[in-house]
């Protein structure tokens, strides 16, 4: 019969709602995460946070590494390639990672293009800082859109702002007489067709999760609230003082986001979260967030 | 296809610890379900008839489970009868047997043994034209498997609803208990939730016929 892989491509997304995706560097990482109860981990070399802190130029992670991981463990296993790195997202597909995440926290190998994401049977996530940057990641391909926020800096007033962002534009979309979408989209750089589709469907076609400076059970929960559908963690959990009951905390805290008294009760003596940085003390050329827009 | 008749009355609950359970929810709620709530604490089962395990991982559902004694509030619902429907995840929730899931031990409410990933990972994932006798209309059923768990074996007292190639169950049922492998909220076809709201229906009217 006829295959849809979109269906399957997004479908594997909306498995992941509501659950935690973390970023781990070793097998044991990605065992204690998944022990922990992370719906999916984010296979690398470095976390954002020693990217950010070592410079230079940040690639794919050695396939060798993804793979140990992708045997360590049961849950779906998703690795970085850089923007526009074709290669790099074949390799990625050669060795069956689960899902492809095109990252603004590596260095990106092209300033105009993405991947054209149609082609490959691997689902593919991409960051967005707003409902037009969502579209056009979708537009090429993109099975699952993530927030972008400002990775590595425990810091959640980016990933906040880009929420926000989508989701007021999503309102707006939804609101606007049929006849004003074609000017709309336009304004925001974004297909009619697509922006259609979030007319009817009143949110986007694929699945949105936050990502880039979640620390705490509380940040987490508060980017549910504003209605991200589950939560990518980077450096907030193996950079913090006491990784394991970080890690089931937040997990407890996306799962019962409307239930303050259990967050409270899981933010008990988890040790300090990862030091974080002010994101205005960063160099404009610094920011992630930028990069691929 | 007229569903009014069954739909009003049956008050539908979705495990909503972690997965697809809005996928669940929005298709109940087009097919005019009139009570359809997110179960995330022990006391949200007081308030439905028939449950629904969605989609998601197993692991983050198996975790979650093991906290609120959500384990035994779910085997009293099994054991009050209301019927219970568990899809891809929730198949291994449910299951007497779970490969891979070492050493949680699944719920045991159907007598199946599964294997987690059973088709194996992402690319493995496919779509098959699935024959289900019982639904209404007779015609094939898209059947969407996600990293989807394998049945390895069923027991004596197991009914298979539907099979993939020669002789591999992919739905099944005993008594109040329905297992699919595959992601029927997934389609917007919804013979099978018909199928499922009939069930807790028909409990509801025996139930009603007892005392």
């Amino acid at each position: 019969m006829d295959q849809d892989p979109w269906l399957l491509k997004t479908g594997l997304a909306r498995m992941l709602k509501g659950g935690v995706i973390m970023d781990v560097v070793t097998p044991d990482q990605a065992k204690i995460a998944e022990d922990a109860g992370a719906c999916a981990v984010m296979a690398l070399e470095r976390v954002p946070a020693d990217i950010r802190a070592d410079g230079g130029v940040a690639r794919m992670s050695d396939p060798g590494l993804i793979e140990k991981i992708m045997e360590s463990v049961s849950i779906p296993v998703m690795a970085k390639i850089r923007i526009g790195h074709i290669v790099e997202a074949k390799i990625l597909e050669a060795i069956g990672t689960d899902y492809i995440d095109e990252s603004e926290v590596l260095t990106p190998a092209d300033e105009n293009n993405h991947v054209w994401k149609h082609e490959y049977k691997i689902p593919f996530v991409c960051g967005a800082r707003n409902l037009g940057e969502a579209l056009r990641r979708i537009s090429e391909g993109a099975a699952m859109i993530r927030t972008k926020g400002e990775a590595g800096t425990g810091n959640i007033v980016e990933a906040v702002r880009h929420m926000r962002s989508i989701q007021s534009e999503i309102r707006i979309v939804v609101g606007l007489p049929e006849d004003e979408l074609p000017s709309y989209a336009k304004s925001i750089s974004a297909p009619l067709e697509l922006i259609k589709d979030v007319h009817k469907l009143g949110g986007l076609p694929v699945v949105n999760f936050a990502a880039g400076g979640v620390g705490t059970p509380a940040d987490a929960a508060l980017m549910m609230h504003l209605g991200a559908e589950g939560v990518f963690v980077g450096s907030g959990i193996f950079k913090s003082d006491d990784p394991a009951p970080r890690a089931a905390a937040i997990v407890k805290s996306v799962t019962h986001y409307n239930d303050p008294a259990i967050i409270a009760e899981v933010s008990k003596g988890l040790g300090d979260a990862m030091s974080g940085i002010d994101i205005k003390t960063l160099n404009p050329e610094d920011l992630l967030a930028t990069r691929g827009c | 296809m007229s569903i009014d008749s069954i739909v009003p009355k049956a008050r539908i609950g979705i495990l909503a610890l972690q997965g697809d359970f809005q996928e669940h929810a929005a298709l109940l709620s087009k097919m005019g379900c009139a009570t359809v709530n997110e179960v995330r604490l022990p006391k949200d089962l007081d308030y439905i008839d028939g449950l629904i395990i969605p989609g998601g991982e197993s692991t983050t559902m198996s975790k979650l489970i093991e906290n609120y004694d959500f384990r035994s509030s779910l085997i009293q619902f099994h054991g009050e009868n209301k019927p219970i429907w568990g899809t891809c995840a929730g198949t291994i929730i449910i299951a007497k047997e779970a490969e891979g899931l070492d050493p949680w031990k699944p719920l045991d409410l159907i007598d199946i043994s599964v294997q987690r990933n059973g088709y194996g990972r992402q690319l493995d994932s496919f779509q098959a034209n699935l024959t289900i006798d019982k639904l209404k209309p007779q015609t094939p059923f898209a059947g969407i498997f996600i990293r989807a768990p394998k049945i390895l074996s069923i027991g004596e007292k197991v009914e298979t609803l539907s099979i993939l190639g020669n002789n591999e169950p992919v739905a099944v049922k005993q008594k109040n208990v329905v297992a699919t492998t595959f992601h029927p909220e997934l389609t917007g076809d919804f013979r099978f939730h018909q199928l499922f709201l009939e069930l807790v229906s028909d409990n509801l009217s025996a139930q009603v016929k007892e005392t």
